[in-house]
């Protein structure tokens, strides 16, 4: 059951990228900018992980689970040590994500080369 | 013979209003079984992380890692692209798109040196959503802090 709901939401968050791309001709690098700010601003107001609750990945994997991560540790944070934590929150969540997203990258641009055009 | 005539001008106009909008919902279709299908592959990964016995929050994490190797696999056989050429905002919108904008480039300008070109232009695409997503954490942040 977990997949469907996964693949509903997943798929549904993929659709309104999608419906956005086609209506309003932003470009790819915008649409992600909006979602995972707006993931942030959900996550802030505690709306989106009601939505993690129920579909797990299907709201995790998509970029406004990244936003709602920066969110989450944020608050976490600020929770933790103060003001302090406004500073250090966001990037400490998303510090896995970010560095293997460079390690990953950085790999394969040692073995790949550009594919011809 | 009138009555046909009269269906292919009925049909004609049928299509005419639909055509505009038939390749976005084409598009969406796509979008959305792809999407759809990368978040199921997120599922199974936190299922199976899941029974090893890891805490729901590593779980999270690890999860989001072993996507962004994949997509960055992808990327370097060439593979994502293509996949996102099928479909649109479903291969875009997921952690593995966010990926693919930080290797695709990585290759692309690994030609122009590894400082001014792979350094410099790795986070092309993905430098945006990363200091967008964190200015907006700090305001979450500051907001919370005060109101809490």
């Amino acid at each position: 059951m977990d997949y469907l709901y996964a693949f509903l939401v997943g798929g549904g968050i993929c659709v309104i990228g999608q419906i956005l791309i086609d209506k309003t001709k932003l470009t790819s690098a915008r649409i992600l900018v909006l979602f995972v700010v707006l993931g942030c601003i959900l996550g802030g107001l505690g709306i989106y992980q009601p939505l993690v609750n129920f579909a797990g990945a299907g709201a995790t994997v998509p970029l406004p689970g990244f936003g709602n991560t920066l969110a989450k540790g944020v608050i976490e944070e600020v929770d933790r040590c103060g003001l302090l934590g406004v500073l250090t929150g966001g990037l400490k969540a998303s510090a896995a994500g970010i560095t293997s997203a460079i390690v990953f990258a950085f790999l394969a641009a040692l073995i790949f080369n550009p594919k011809e055009k | 013979m009138d009555n046909s005539a009269k269906n292919k001008k009925l049909y004609q106009e049928m299509v005419k209003k639909a055509s505009p909008n038939s390749h976005i919902i084409k598009d969406c279709v796509k979008a959305f079984v792809i999407g759809g299908i990368i978040c199921c592959i997120g599922q199974f990964i936190t299922n199976y992380l899941k029974e090893l016995g890891l805490t729901q929050n590593d779980t999270g994490i690890y999860t989001s890692s072993v996507l962004i190797f994949l997509a960055s696999l992808l990327t370097g056989l060439g593979l994502y692209g293509k996949l996102g050429k099928f479909a649109g905002a479903g291969s875009i919108v997921p952690i593995t798109g966010f990926s693919n904008s930080v290797t695709s480039p990585a290759i692309e300008f690994k030609k122009e040196g590894f400082i001014t070109g792979l350094g410099a232009k790795i986070f092309i695409v993905a430098g945006p959503v990363i200091l967008y997503g964190v200015l907006t954490s700090v305001v979450v942040g500051i907001i919370y802090y005060f109101i809490k």
